[in-house]
């Protein structure tokens, strides 16, 4: 039996955390872009999209990720289409992060005073202009803390890719467990690993929302 | 001239009946102050004359231009009506003259080296030309206040609502507000004002109307309808405020 050094686990753990890293980074950019275009999508005045919109967050928000992460995988295969386990968690972790997100920032939308609309009408600013000079900035500003704020979740969502067999953090730290058999060692870096990805973002969402608060926009 | 002409004009929200037949004629440079309970009907009468609310019935006419839901763009309604708000609702994310150039740079399309000229101008008037480059936040109620009207002045209206201007700001900080409108007004600015401020209506305006329940319930020049109301509400009204 090979043995274990401390080092060998923090190193093969060092590696795996990449891949939560790149899987983190695909979910967030993906989940931004289709989170935009569902946010748009959610401010049009067609109906069928808002209702479209409306329904795709709240089956993403209203379901586990575990499960979204399943259906995925089991289903693609189910349908003859088997998908590795790389392209089922980016999609999953993808569909997930633009729900949350879209909601989110629909709330920052919403969040600018009624009165700034009425200021920039009578200025004689149209739809696109209020929302290009007046309403976006204010709501782009807003949107900032939450949105590093949900970047800790999506962090913490990669670990569930493990169970497809996605070897990233949790994953490399439960084939370790089963070569060395010393949990509480190993899960202890695993979540130190994770805590010192997801700490230094909750920082920063922290400090973000402070300076927002000093601009006077809150 | 009569610049704004009001004709029976109905407005209801739901079942509620808010403006029940107004009838108000402002002449060019002429400044009226609309005064009345809260729930008369004022603030709504004024939100009609920019369309922030569309009149069930009845006529609208702004410098000859008929005023219905789709009869004049943003743009071309901005040309004859200005407004300042109660909450002053200046854009929290841009600088004094930011606030001030933006509507003329975007929406006219004017040269932003003219516009900026025209803004140190307004805000001079306002005498807010030091503040050019502050936020908002940075400054105290009144002077948001002031930056609201030179932002609204630097669209040029042909007559400017005031909705209740000096209703959010320290009594402290009332008197300077009054004050600019004063001047407006004595430069010859068309201003149409809903106001609890009673001295102001009676010193600088030309006109005051007095609504109750939704409809003019009495007008006239200020001191004879200060000092010699007619009806017993506005007796009560005055009674009350004074």
């Amino acid at each position: 039996m090979i043995e274990f050094t401390l080092w060998d686990i923090v190193r093969n753990l060092l590696l795996a955390a990449r891949w939560t890293v790149v899987l983190s980074l695909i979910a967030f950019v993906g989940g931004a872009t289709v989170g935009l275009v569902l946010t748009f999508m959610r401010l049009s005045s067609r109906r069928w999209l808002q209702r479209f919109t409306s329904l795709y967050v709240d089956l993403f928000q209203g379901t586990p990720l575990l499960m979204q992460l399943f259906l995925i995988f089991f289903g693609a295969a189910a349908m003859g289409h088997p998908i590795s386990a790389w392209w089922a968690a980016s999609i999953a972790l993808t569909l997930f992060t633009s729900a949350f997100l879209c909601d989110i920032w629909r709330g920052c939308l919403e969040a600018v005073a009624k009165g700034q609309w009425h200021a920039a009408r009578v200025l004689g600013m149209n739809y696109f202009q209020t929302m290009r000079h007046v309403i976006l900035p204010q709501a782009l500003q807003l949107s900032i803390p939450p949105t590093v704020g949900f970047s800790v979740q999506v962090i913490k969502g990669t670990a569930l890719a493990s169970i497809i067999g996605f070897v990233e953090l949790t994953k490399a730290g439960t084939m370790l467990n089963n070569a060395t058999f010393e949990p509480f060692t190993i899960f202890t870096l695993v979540a130190l690993f994770y805590f010192a990805l997801c700490y230094p973002l909750s920082c920063y969402a922290r400090h973000l929302e402070k300076k927002l608060y000093d601009a006077g926009l809150r | 001239m009569t610049l704004v002409c009001v004709n029976n004009v109905h407005k209801a929200f739901g079942d509620l009946q808010v403006l029940k037949g107004i009838d108000l004629n402002v002449a060019q440079g002429e400044v009226v102050a609309i005064i009345g309970r809260s729930g008369s009907g004022k603030s709504t009468l004024l939100r009609c004359l920019n369309q922030l609310e569309q009149h069930d019935s009845g006529e609208i006419t702004i410098a000859e231009q008929q005023l219905d839901a789709g009869s004049m763009s943003p743009k071309e309604l901005s040309e004859n009506v200005g407004m300042v708000f109660q909450s002053f609702n200046l854009f929290p994310h841009k600088t004094v003259g930011d606030n001030v150039c933006l509507a003329p740079v975007v929406v006219r399309g004017e040269a932003r080296a003219d516009v900026e000229k025209v803004a140190r101008e307004v805000l001079d008037k306002v005498g807010l030309a030091d503040k050019y480059d502050a936020y908002p936040a940075q400054l105290s109620g009144g002077q948001q206040q002031r930056v609201a009207i030179a932002r609204a002045l630097a669209m040029r209206p042909k007559v400017l609502l005031c909705d209740e201007v000096t209703s959010a700001l320290d009594p402290e900080l009332v008197g300077e507000v009054l004050r600019v409108l004063e001047a407006l007004a004595a430069e010859g600015m068309t201003l149409i004002l809903v106001t609890h401020e009673m001295g102001f209506a009676r010193d600088v305006a030309d006109r005051v109307v007095f609504m109750h329940q939704g409809r003019i319930h009495e007008e006239g020049e200020p001191a004879e309808l200060f000092s010699n109301p007619k009806t017993p509400e506005l007796k009560q009204f005055i009674s009350a405020v004074l």
